[in-house]
């Protein structure tokens, strides 16, 4: 569809394409203005006034704290886990063809092809039946598993890129299969990488649904939220951190966005 | 020009990267069985077990008196899933899935329309990012903030009194099944939620599709005297299909087995998620939650093989 | 001495014989080129000696030494890539310069070593750029630059010059020859273009069906085909069925004959005549293209354009030196 540069879309077509962004956006819009409310006890519109002191609030808040580092170090670890996995994966499928890659394209697929709910049961029985403690590592276990399919998606486009004649042009040149990984296929795959990684990243940090049932009794900054909203306990905070957590997660896509522009397009099935 | 070798074959490397690389060279199924056994052992053992066992118990029974699960191959369980209050909460997930499905599709497809057909330069990438930032935003942020909009007190209930439609909404809530004593809790409520959070799936998949279409399939339809609303059904719509069934595996999957939205927002009547939490928690009955996962795993993969016949996979 | 040998080398894919109990032997400092149409085996071979593929069965040695089992890092050997395969995420400089990278070249001297290769191929002072900043026959010529700078003893070439225009190749073509010959390395060149073989090869080997039909120089490849694969493929020569050379008395046998042999008109001494209907003529500029059907046979002859074009139907006689009819043997 590149052709028609001239074409003027029809105005209905103008409306409803706006109208579906409009309606994507402006719900959360107006968590920034619950963030400035002065209103405490419900969901007040339009808000009877406006005040910085809940920024303050929050940031003296240790649980929003604790919930906050527990979420930046589960997210670290298990991107890390998953860029690992996923480029192998990656690697594998697009430099060599072999008996079952369709198998294993599907493998990493399917704990997000699956509701979360079910890989989260399925941990969650694993773990009780291997009388495996509820820990970090839990949480940890349970996020690498949904965030290889981030990193391999978009490795694998890149791979597949680089495959083939760059490769024997390496080798032809007279590198051995290590610096031809060193010196052409990962400068090449790197800003694909760093864009998975960023996604698993923003990935991790927000999930909630798996986390539920591979916590103990720890916060992760989605359960803290998740506490909060079946049981609120002081609204503005909640509306505080939920505007934080918004532009935090901005700044992953946005970067993986600018990595990835030149080629491939980011991943979009991501959870 | 000055580096010149007179041998032919250069001599072997003799340190370890140098051996190393030789034997991978000569035997490449042992540098891909490296590669492959990290990600095979975690999500094909590890991930892929946990999946077996739990499925496997839901082949077990719970005992009734001890609360203990009975470690004998039955089907009670399953015939449990047919009796009619379970048979309510498939019922229920499922019409709500396919409802959300197509509302979803219908909403996306302008958008995804535009951005593959009309937008160009800066355009297509505030789009592309229009689309992406919600898609990627905090889950639980984008549910916290339809709790704000549905509440009694909220924006909704304000901009109808200001409209002086009101009259419209409580018509609404006082229908049967769709309405509820307010939006934040009827399936009125639920469904936009879902549509909200799950709607940005299916434009990217949709949009993909039909960037693969020429523009001018679409001229030479109007040019063979096609009305827009024929190269819409003849044209547009069969070459979007596979973008839609792709966006919609998101959409039904992850509708299926939420069940954090429907606890917010919505009636106290259960959907599978719910169900499936209740079960394996509260209640202690882990044959039966199980049982319950078995109906999104079932109804995805018949989804997914329907999907892969009709070559949705490569919109993906 | 032999730069690279072939003994019974063979290539199989499953089923397929890409290449087929291949003999060969390239001489040192050759200009050597395999041709054929696609699928034929020529490229499989060229993968051979780099190294990217290994021999099913068969003996492969380049200068002496015995190369299967050898990977392409360790090969004296370079290649130019049919898509030339520069890294993109490198500079032109630093694309010559990899080779002697990886070989451990101190810096300064492999720079100044990928300049004056680029200098070499008429790109000096294109080295900060990148590769897609430059035109087809730039690349071509950096992708050149890089596997000369390694000084390999045998350069391989896969249809270098496939993806330029006209103009470019044919002036391509005479820059390699040169080089070639001021640089004294064996080049071997894959190419489906046989007027490129013809122009530019010292031998050719003519590929079909992952065998090696016929190997010589271009003059003998040309006139004295022995095949019909060969006389087909190689030029446009007349391949005469057996019963048509027998009726003009030779020994009973497919023949080849060229079209600019025959010549219109009653015969003299040593010369054989055949008379036929005209079929079609074709204008060509220098000459007219001529085909009559004689005695079961169509044969296409060039007739200047200073004679008159007979018409279609029209009877004519050609004639041809007896010597010009070159029997083919074993031809299928």
């Amino acid at each position: 569809m590149r052709s028609d540069r001239n074409n003027a879309a029809p105005l209905g077509l103008k409306i409803a394409a706006g109208a579906g962004l409009a309606f994507l956006h402006l719900p959360i819009l107006l968590i920034f203005l619950y963030a400035f409310t002065t209103e405490e006890k419900s969901y007040q519109f339009p808000p009877p006034g406006y005040t910085l002191q809940w920024f303050a609030v929050t940031w003296n808040r240790p649980d929003v704290w604790a919930a906050m580092g527990l979420s930046v170090r589960v997210a670290a670890i298990s991107t890390a886990i998953a860029l690992v996995l996923g480029t192998l994966c990656a690697a594998a499928v697009s430099q060599t063809k072999f008996f079952g890659r369709e198998t294993i394209s599907l493998l990493v697929i399917l704990p997000i092809a699956l509701p979360g709910i079910i890989t989260g049961i399925a941990l969650r029985s694993a773990f009780s039946f291997a009388e495996i403690p509820f820990s970090f590592w839990t949480i940890v276990l349970g996020h690498a598993t949904f965030c290889v399919v981030v990193v391999y998606n978009n490795a694998v486009a890149r791979f597949r890129r680089v495959s083939g004649s760059l490769i024997e042009a390496s080798m032809d040149l007279g590198a051995d299969g290590f610096q031809t990984f060193r010196y052409i296929i990962l400068p090449n795959i790197g800003t694909a990488l760093l864009a998975g990684g960023m996604l698993a990243f923003a990935l991790s940090f927000d999930e909630v649904i798996v986390t539920t049932f591979t916590a103990g009794q720890q916060s992760t900054l989605p359960i803290w939220m998740l506490e909060e909203l079946v049981r609120p306990r002081q609204r503005p905070v909640t509306n505080v951190v939920a505007m934080v957590v918004v532009l935090l997660t901005f700044l992953p896509i946005l970067g993986a966005y600018y990595l990835t522009r030149d080629g491939d397009q980011v991943a979009g099935g991501g959870k | 020009m000055t580096i010149a070798a007179d041998t032919s074959i250069l001599a072997r490397r003799e340190n370890t990267s140098g051996r190393l690389s030789d034997f991978f060279w000569r035997n490449p199924k042992i540098l891909l069985l490296l590669m492959l056994t990290p990600p095979l052992l975690w999500l094909g053992v590890i991930y892929l077990g946990s999946l077996f066992a739990l499925l496997l118990q839901s082949f077990f029974s719970i005992d009734d008196f001890s609360g203990l699960i009975n470690y004998e191959f039955t089907l009670a369980t399953y015939r449990q899933l047919l009796i009619p209050s379970n048979f309510d909460i498939i019922l229920r997930t499922v019409v709500m899935a396919v409802l959300v499905t197509l509302a979803s599709a219908v909403i996306a497809f302008p958008i995804a329309y535009y951005a593959a057909r009309y937008a160009r330069g800066k355009w297509k990438v505030i789009f592309y990012l229009g689309v992406m930032l919600p898609l990627w935003s905090s889950y639980l942020v984008k549910v916290y903030a339809w709790k704000l909009i549905l509440a009694k007190e909220g924006i909704v209930t304000w901009a109808l009194a200001k409209l002086n439609l009101l009259w419209v909404l409580d018509a609404w809530l006082s229908l049967p099944v769709v309405g509820g004593t307010s939006l934040s809790i009827s399936y009125t409520g639920t469904f936009i939620v879902f549509i909200y959070v799950w709607m940005p799936f299916m434009i990217l998949p949709i949009q993909a599709a039909l960037e693969r279409v020429p523009g001018n399939l679409i001229e030479a339809s109007a040019d063979l005297g096609g009305h827009p609303a024929q190269t819409f059904r003849y044209v547009l719509f069969p070459l979007a299909l596979p973008g839609i069934i792709a966006g919609s595996i998101f959409t039904f999957s992850l509708t299926l087995g939420d069940y954090i939205i429907p606890q917010i927002i919505g009636s106290s009547r259960l959907f599978i998620g719910q169900a499936v939490y209740a079960q394996q928690g509260t209640a202690g009955n882990i044959p039966l939650a199980a049982a319950f996962t078995v109906v999104p795993i079932v109804i995805m993969g018949l989804y997914l093989w329907m999907a892969k016949r009709q070559g949705a996979f490569d919109a993906l | 001495m032999t730069a690279v040998l072939f003994q019974q080398v063979s290539r199989h894919f499953g089923a397929v014989r890409a290449v087929d109990s291949v003999d060969l032997a390239i001489a040192e400092g050759e200009f050597f080129a395999m041709l054929g149409p696609s699928g034929s085996g020529k490229t499989t071979c060229l993968r051979l000696m780099a190294g990217f593929e290994q021999p099913t069965s068969g003996h492969i040695e380049i200068f002496g030494e015995t190369a299967e089992g050898v990977p392409p890092y360790r090969r004296n050997v370079n290649t130019v890539f049919q898509d030339y395969a520069l890294f993109p995420h490198l500079s032109i400089l630093e694309n010559v310069a990899y080779g002697l990278m990886v070989k451990g070249v101190a810096k300064a001297e492999r720079l100044k070593a990928a300049e004056e290769a680029l200098a070499m191929v008429k790109l000096p002072g294109y080295g900060t750029r990148r590769p897609g900043q430059l035109s087809g026959g730039q690349r071509q010529r950096v992708a050149l630059a890089r596997a000369l700078v390694n000084r390999p003893r045998v350069l391989l070439l896969d249809e270098p010059l496939g993806a330029l225009d006209l103009k470019l190749r044919e002036q391509m073509q005479e820059e390699l020859k040169s080089l070639q010959k001021s640089l004294g390395i064996t080049f071997v060149f894959v190419t489906h273009d046989q007027g490129e073989a013809l122009s530019m090869a010292d031998r050719i080997a003519v590929f079909n069906d992952g065998k090696i039909q016929q190997l010589g120089t271009p003059e003998e490849v040309y006139k004295r085909p022995k095949t019909r694969f060969v006389a087909d493929f190689v030029g446009s020569s007349n391949v005469l069925p057996p019963d048509f050379v027998a009726g003009l008395g030779f020994s009973k046998g497919y023949a080849s004959l060229r079209p600019e042999a025959i010549t219109l008109g009653e015969s003299g001494p040593g010369r054989k005549h055949f008379t036929g209907r005209v079929v079609a003529a074709s204008f060509l500029g220098a000459a007219n293209r001529v085909t009559v059907e004689a005695a079961g046979a169509r044969v296409a002859a060039m007739v200047p354009a200073s004679l008159a074009v007979p018409a279609e139907g029209e009877t004519v006689t050609f004639s041809f030196l007896a010597d010009d009819l070159h029997q083919m043997d074993g031809a299928q």
